[in-house]
This record gives structure tokens, sequence and C-alpha cells, in this order.
């Protein structure tokens, strides 16, 4: 279980995390959302000890993170952060069995190398893996670094706006997959989002911010409510209920 | 043009053969089984230590500037173009300015202290001023070299070391002796250390928050290869002096075939040093025989059109 506790990160005077406390329950998928500087990243990357807190505590099993060893997290909790942009020639294979790195060194053994393999499975990636990064697409290579992550085999998985630059094909597959993993294996998936109906969709618990405060937090559907989704974006935004879910229509 | 071991290793052992027979004392391949005493004193107090030093330079600049450019994520960043070199020579000033009676270890780790001073504040630099283009990045280093580089020769200039400061300045192995170029075996477990260091090089070239989530030390990592890279590289100029380029185009090459994985990239990248820097030798030992040309400005010629390449191939390769 993640507990934040009263967690404060101010830039300058300004509190870009302004006294959150939240729990997020195990097994489930978590997201943030919001408009642009509320705080999401920013909690999020404090939740997985990028970034250093002023104030309060993160409690990953009941231990501070900050305070916990880095190796150890390492194989506990990951964090993938949005847009990896990077242009490195790093072959899909390369950069999955670098998920192993907390628990070999480098050094693969047979059990890192069948957990590499199922996880290139996993996001469907058999057919290039020996290929290098740079000359895949934006989804193929979102794909590649959801795989490390799933080769890391945290309990915890957070990520930062993982759907940004997907188009709708590569969102869907990756949100089903994240599902996938908290149904199938389990996983504590924590995600920040941009795209309030993917939220909506895939999440379990919704957790709403606006400058730096949590405005509501709960299950979706206690979220996802005109008048809450009008203190948080400011928008009156109608919701219709599509095949059993809940879509927000906020185009107009 | 593929990089190969099979392919490197055969050239690299011709080209030591090559470069032992060559020089101004005629020595041919049916004189091996009966040697002249001056023969024999040749190969062993002249040839052969050159021969090493070309080896272990060619080794430890390319690998050098592999580190740096996994490291700084640029792949135009090297000892040359990073004020490491240059610094690394203001450290040989001050050390014999200041410690006449300096050995060459003492003198060697003056060298360092101002190279690794002189590559963290370029990083800092960078880090500090984000640039849109990866071009301008060699560029500031060029320039903050030249800035610590006109500082030495103002320096020098005051005292009447001009002279002693200019066989740093253009890399030359033909003063290689034995017994003065023993300081170079200190890159040797340096390189093996770089290799053990492989992985954690590689990761920390993905960025400090990817590092960190894997539990690496970004730090302790980023500091050993700086540190790693600066003691190459004064080691280099003190023995042979500077070699431009060379860090900068044998990692560019081989990354090109091999991928940016240092387990696989390292050792490719050191063979093809030294077999890059051996033939420059050999190049510039026949071109005008019996005289020589000073490595420095074969590789300077020869590196300066592929680092040419290099940029246009990539500003191609972006629009």
């Amino acid at each position: 279980m993640v507990k934040i506790k009263d967690v404060t990160k101010l830039y300058g005077d300004t509190a870009v995390v302004d006294h959150v406390s939240m729990t997020i329950p195990k097994g489930k998928i978590t997201s943030f959302i919001g408009p642009n500087g509320a705080g999401k990243s920013t909690l999020l990357s404090i939740v997985s000890r990028l970034i250093a807190k002023d104030e309060g505590e993160v409690l990953i099993d009941g231990e501070e993170v900050s305070a916990t060893n880095n190796k150890a997290l390492a194989k506990k909790l990951s964090i993938l952060k949005q847009a990896n942009d990077i242009n490195v020639r790093l072959t899909v294979r390369q950069l999955v069995s670098f998920g192993r790195f907390p628990y070999s060194q480098g050094r693969l053994t047979d059990i890192d190398e069948k957990m590499i393999d199922s996880a290139i499975h996993y996001m469907e990636l058999e057919t290039m893996e020996n290929k290098f990064l740079d000359q895949l697409s934006g989804g193929q290579k979102q794909r590649a670094y959801i795989a490390m992550v799933i080769a890391q085999d945290t309990e915890y998985i957070l990520l930062d706006e993982p759907l940004n630059n997907l188009d709708m094909k590569h969102s869907v597959q990756i949100m089903k997959v994240l599902r996938r993993l908290a149904d199938e294996l389990g996983k504590t998936i924590v995600i920040v989002l941009h795209d309030v109906n993917f939220a909506s969709v895939y999440s379990d618990y919704i957790v709403a911010l606006r400058d730096g405060k949590v405005i509501k937090k709960g299950p979706t559907d206690e979220i996802i409510r005109n008048g809450v989704l009008k203190e948080v974006y400011d928008m009156d935004i109608k919701i219709q209920d599509i095949d059993q879910c809940r879509i927000c229509l906020y185009f107009s | 043009m593929t990089v190969k071991f099979k392919v490197l290793i055969p050239v690299l052992i011709i080209l030591s053969i090559l470069s032992i027979f060559i020089g101004v004392v005629p020595l041919s391949f049916t004189d091996i089984f009966q040697l002249t005493s001056q023969q024999q004193q040749i190969i062993l107090v002249s040839r052969i230590p050159r021969l090493i030093s070309i080896i272990l330079a060619g080794v430890g600049l390319s690998v050098s500037g592999l580190i740096m450019q996994q490291l700084s994520r640029n792949k135009f960043v090297s000892p040359t173009t990073a004020g490491t070199m240059d610094s690394a020579r203001l450290g040989i000033l001050v050390a014999m300015m200041f410690f006449h009676q300096a050995t060459p270890l003492e003198r060697m780790l003056v060298a360092f202290l101002f190279s690794i001073s002189g590559t963290l504040i370029f990083m800092k630099i960078l880090d500090k001023v984000k640039f849109k283009d990866p071009i301008f990045i060699p560029l500031v280093g060029l320039m903050f070299g030249n800035i610590v580089g006109s500082i030495t020769t103002f320096i020098a200039y005051q005292n009447d070391l001009i002279q002693n400061m200019s066989s740093w300045l253009q890399g030359n192995f033909a003063l290689i002796l034995e017994g003065r170029y023993e300081l170079l075996y200190i890159s040797v477990p340096l390189v093996i250390v770089s290799y053990i260091f492989a992985h954690r090089f590689t990761i920390a070239g993905m960025g400090e928050d990817f590092a960190k989530n894997l539990g690496l030390n970004y730090n302790l990592v980023v500091n050993t290869g700086l540190i790693i890279v600066a003691l190459i590289t004064s080691v280099v100029i003190l023995t042979a002096g500077t070699i431009p380029f060379l860090g900068l185009i044998i990692p560019n090459i081989v990354s090109m075939y091999r991928g940016d994985h240092l387990k696989n990239s390292l050792p490719f990248t050191a063979l093809l040093g030294a077999v890059f820097l051996l033939a420059s030798d050999i190049i510039g030992r026949v071109i005008i025989f019996p005289y020589e040309v000073a490595i420095g400005v074969i590789v300077g010629v020869v590196g300066s059109f592929i680092f040419l390449y290099l940029v246009m191939r990539r500003s191609a390769y972006e629009s």
C-alpha cells in the first residue's frame, strides 16, 4: 500500500503540491487527472523518489520512500516518465533487459532471460526485439519502455502520461495491458492521464487534482460526475453512459 | 564496412608487424633471425615502445570518447571537444612552473586534477544551457577549450615556457623511447574498469531518472566515468601529446554498426581506435620518408574529414 501523508513541494514560494494526502489501494489502477499545472506529475515523481519533497511522508508498505535503499526500492517500485525522446541506439531487447538490472546488476541469469522473453511477449514485441529503438515509431518505443517496466517486475508501477504522442489504437492497447497487469498479476498501477475518458474507462480509482491540491478522490464513478469535473477543469462537461462506460463530452 | 573482430584483430597484427619494420634504421623481415646488436637495440628501445604506446593511446582515447558521449548523451562530446585535453595541458604547465622536480606521476596527477575540473565545468555548462541543436555542444566545448588553451599560452609566454608547451600541443610518437612511455600502462586497468562498468554507463546514459528507477547510483557512475576519462587523457597527453578527434570519430563509427550498448561497443571501439591510430602513425612515417609527419596532423586531417561527414550525415538524417 502507498500512503501519502500531507506532502508539499514548493518551487520558490508557490506550492506545486499542497498538503496532499491519500492512500493508494493495492492491485488496482489509480489515475491522477487534472488540468495542466495541477501537480500530477510532480506528485508521481515524489512518490517514486525522483524528486525530494519539502514536507510530509510517502510510505510504501510502511517504509518512508526517501529513506529506503535505492536498490531495494527498484525491485518494488518502477517509474516511467513521459516521452523518453533520447535517440539512443539500443535494441528493444537490450532496453527490456535493463529491467532486470536491479536483480542481476547486468549479469543476466536464465530466470532474467525468461522474464525478458515474457515481457517482450506480453507487449507483442517479438518481431522487433532486435531492432534499434531509433528505428521504431513512437508507439512501438513506448511499448518497449513498458515492456522494460514489466521485466522489472515490481509490485508498484508508476507511469507518467504513458499515452503521450500515441494514436488511438496504441493508447487503447497500452491501457488494456495495464488493466491485465492489475487484474492478472495483481500489480498496483498509478498513472497520470491527460484524457479524462481513458481514466474513466480503465481506472478503478481517480484522484482529481488542481493547483496542487486534491479536489476529490474515490472510485471512478464518484469522480466522473458533472459537478466534480466542473470544479477540476472549470468546464461544463456532459457525461453519457455508452456500453457501460461513462464518457465525458468536453468538445463543445 | 562492418566492424568485426575477425577483421580487426588480423589488421591490428599486420599493422603492428609493419610498424616494427618501418623506420630510418633499415630492418627487413629476413633480418629477424640474425639481428645485429644495433637492430636489437632499435627494436627494444624504440620500435616496440612506440608500438605499445600507440596501441594504448588509441584504445584509451577512443574508450574515453565513448564514455563521454554516453554520459553526456551527445554524440559530439569527446576529450577534444569538451575542453578535457586543453585543461590537462594547463595542468602540465602548472606542474612545470610550481613543481620543477615533479616526477611524471606527479605531473600526471596535476594534469588529472585540471582535466577533471575542466570537464566538470563543461558538463555544468551543458546542464545550465539547454541547446536545441546538439551541434552547438562541440562548438561550445571547442570555444571553452580554446579559452583554457589561451590562458595556458599566456602563462607560458609570460614564463618563457612556450617551447616546452608546444611538445604537448601536437601528438607525436617519434619521441617515445623505453623509459618514457610506461605511464601509459595506467590506462590498461582503467579500460578494464570501463568494461566492468559498461552496463552501468549505458544505463546512466539513459538519463538520471531512468537510472534511479533501476536502483543505479547515478552520480557515482557518472563521476567514475569522468575520472576514468580525465586520467586516460592526462597520461596520453603527457606521453604522446594531443591527439585530436580520435575520441570523437571512433565511437561514432562503432555506434553506427554496433549500437550504443557499451558491453557490445566498447571492445570494438578500443580495437578500432588502436587500428586507426596505428595506421595514421604508419602513414605519417612513410609519407615523407625518412622524415615524419606528426601523428597529430595525420589524425587531425583524416579525423576532421570524418567529423564533417558525421555532422552532415546527421543533419541529412534530421531533415
